[in-house]
């Protein structure tokens, strides 16, 4: 039984997934990209492959995703993380229709069929504003960890409105409410508010359509899914492995490539 | 299939508009060194029918700013410009040109003369405000040539019909105002059976050009609409009226005609057909088209080669028995149809999109051309709701290469052929 494996080098993070034939997650793992992002790529797959308890020997085909998909040196090939963040999202949950995919620095609206083929997509273009860096800036400013972020927000009693789109110039907007005296809640629940804003307008572009399947690494802030769900008026999909939808498409994209090429010239294996 | 013959044949036109091109820009360097001026004219109508009669020379703005992002310059021009107080947000085309008259028609392919008279019509906004520009500076006559566009997309008035022949008088009264003004800037008394010359000359340019673009119905496409299309463009404009700009397009149907009588096309494995709206990415020109022929992409059609030829690609035959009223006809058809191809280019894809067997359709709004951009969004959720054809939304700009972004681009058209590449895996599946 032959294993394939998924690597998303992100601008942020690198993750890598390794399924088996029955496409179920035997391995996962999470690094920071850093500057090196070969290295990084190379060590997010043997750490993943370290996490399913599986040897290299037994992967047979591997794809990279993501902007560094092209340093995926030891890969088969590259797909985009368009592409694999829509399969792994309908692999996921198969009524999928609409996929938000928000990283370290784009957010993605998807529109996928039901086989998970990219229908439509649009993200945002030359500007990190609604992304997961405009949360960084806020965490820098307001020095609080990122993984508290969501829980804090939803502390708030009255957010205060961000009105900048610019995630730089969002770290002054921040700390000029902090001179106002505003709580760091209200504040954070406005940047939440902000980029929520933003991202459904990206999914009304593409069409929403429901089921949506929130992905990428700020699905796992909770404060945000809520502020999502909220002003979408329905409630998002959001996997575990949230984080992981574009190494696990690229994954499933590989195995698609192992199980065809074991189909002979002109008849089924 | 002779070896010589097809090393000959094939390519010819882009190595013809080339030189031509190159003789052009010697011939304006020479020109603005001696102190002369020119009549400054826009590609979608620059009416070079009336002021070839009187022999003006004329300059394309747009083409001379075009030419200095191609070359790699066009930075040093638009931050020239900036600096004056020229926003970032307008027209890049009129930036480049504007720094390019305070260094004295400096430019990457020789010296461009200064202006002597500015012809514009209505079909883009900014012109105007262009001309303006130059009036101020020079203090040189401004003349705009109001063409009454189409009120509905789709219902358009013929020849015969009340309000096309109140029109086409409207046009041609503005024609005889520039008649009078040339012969006023040049001394020279209007000659009509000139302009008979000059206007049998279109004829044939034009009919060529309308069976160039037809001819990249062949399968493979003979031509890259994006790449080669922009020189055969190139020529539709500058040598408008001239026997050498017959001359040129004659000889291109040949060439198209051998291709496609002999299979060849312009790329060895042609995966997909294209279709392009707007104008090119001119700063990264070649690597922009490689993005898509990596993935065996040609761009079979282009709205850039209808609006940008102010609407010559409907090969518009003027009746030489009747110049006057003819050429105004055609300029009321004509400029009428580049107005509707920038802003309804949707319609023209979804006509010809069996015929040239379209695989797919890439919209390229730019920063600093709100014209042909403002309605892209909307023209492209038409084309979705009138037709399955897949489509993509890439933004960049024409000149500015600041907010070109390759990397994000490349992952944009990726996607999108990777989409393409599933689409057509199922059709061979389930065919």
């Amino acid at each position: 039984m032959a294993l394939s494996a998924g690597v998303d080098v992100g601008s942020t993070q690198t993750k890598a997934v390794i399924i088996n034939e029955g496409l179920e997650i035997v391995g996962r793992s999470l690094i920071d990209t850093g500057a090196n992002v070969v290295q990084a790529a190379e060590k997010a797959y043997l750490n993943a492959l370290n996490n399913s308890g599986r040897r290299e020997e037994e992967v047979a085909y591997v794809i990279g995703t993501g902007y560094g998909r092209y340093k995926v040196t030891f890969g088969d090939t590259q797909v985009t993380e368009i592409s694999c963040h829509g399969r792994g999202a309908v692999h996921m949950f198969p009524k999928t229709r609409t996929v938000l995919d928000m990283g370290g620095q784009d957010t993605k609206a998807i529109s996928v069929s039901e086989t998970g083929e990219i229908v439509d997509f649009c993200m945002n273009d030359k500007c990190a504003a609604g992304t997961g860096r405009f949360l960084g800036a806020a965490s820098m400013a307001l020095d609080i960890p990122l993984d508290k972020l969501g829980a804090t927000a939803l502390e708030s009693e009255k957010p205060v409105k961000i009105s900048t789109t610019c995630t730089v110039f969002a770290e002054s907007e921040v700390l000029s409410w902090l001179g106002k005296g505003k709580k760091i809640q209200d504040i954070l629940l406005g940047v939440h508010k902000s980029i929520s804003s933003r991202s459904i307008s990206l999914l009304r572009r593409v069409g929403l359509d429901d089921e949506i399947t929130f992905t990428g690494g700020v699905a796992k802030n909770i404060g945000m899914v809520e502020v999502l769900n909220k002003n979408l008026g329905s409630k998002m999909n959001v996997s575990d492995d949230s984080h992981f939808m574009g190494a696990l498409g690229a994954a499933l994209f590989a195995m698609d490539h192992i199980k065809t090429s074991r189909i002979p010239a002109g008849g089924e294996a | 299939m002779n070896d010589a013959i097809k090393k000959e044949m094939v390519g010819r036109g882009t190595r013809e508009g080339a030189a031509l091109f190159r003789d052009w820009f010697q011939d304006l360097t020479e020109k603005a060194n001696n102190g002369e001026t020119a009549a400054y004219v826009f590609v979608m109508g620059s009416i070079a029918e009336i002021l070839r009669t009187f022999d003006l020379p004329m300059v394309f703005p747009e083409i001379h700013s075009l030419q200095t992002a191609v070359r790699h310059v066009a930075d040093d021009y638009l931050n020239e410009a900036e600096d004056y107080g020229y926003s970032p947000d307008i027209c890049g085309y009129v930036k480049a040109d504007f720094a390019m008259q305070m260094q004295n028609g400096k430019h990457p392919m020789g010296r461009i003369p200064k202006p002597g008279v500015a012809v514009l019509t209505n079909a883009c906004n900014t012109y105007l405000k262009w001309a303006e520009i130059w009036e101020r500076i020079y203090d040189v006559p401004m003349v705009s040539i109001d063409v009454p566009a189409t009120r509905e997309a789709g219902t358009r008035t013929w020849p015969g019909d009340e309000q096309f022949e109140r029109e086409k008088k409207y046009v041609k009264v503005q024609l005889l105002e520039l008649i009078e003004i040339c012969e006023n800037l040049t001394g020279k008394k209007f000659d009509i059976d000139r302009l008979r010359e000059v206007l049998g000359h279109v004829n044939t340019m034009s009919s060529g050009w309308k069976r160039v673009l037809e001819l990249n119905q062949s399968r493979p496409s003979l031509f890259n609409a994006l790449t080669d299309g922009t020189v055969y463009l190139g020529m539709s404009n500058v040598f408008r009226g001239t026997p050498e700009g017959a001359e040129f397009f004659t000889r291109l149907v040949e060439e198209m005609e051998y291709m496609s009588a002999n299979g060849i096309g312009t790329l060895t494995d042609e995966k997909y057909r294209l279709s392009f709206i707007g104008v090119p990415c001119y700063p990264i020109f070649r690597r922009f088209n490689e993005m898509f022929t990596e993935w065996g992409g040609s761009f079979v059609m282009s709205s850039y080669l209808w609006f940008a030829s102010g609407g010559s690609n409907l090969g518009f035959q003027y009746n030489l028995d009747d110049p006057l009223d003819s050429l105004a006809e055609g300029v009321l058809v004509s400029v009428r149809d580049a107005m509707d191809s920038m802003f309804h280019p949707e319609l023209t894809v979804l006509n010809n999109s069996e015929e040239y067997n379209i695989d797919g359709v890439v919209y390229h709004p730019i920063k600093s051309c709100r014209t042909t951009s403002a309605g892209m969004a909307d023209n492209r959720r038409a084309l979705m709701e009138n037709s399955d054809l897949p489509s993509l939304f890439i933004e960049s700009d024409m000149m500015d290469s600041r907010v070109v972004t390759e990397a994000q681009m490349k992952n944009r058209i990726d996607a999108f052929f990777e989409g393409l590449a599933s689409r057509k895996a199922k059709a061979t599946i389930g065919a």
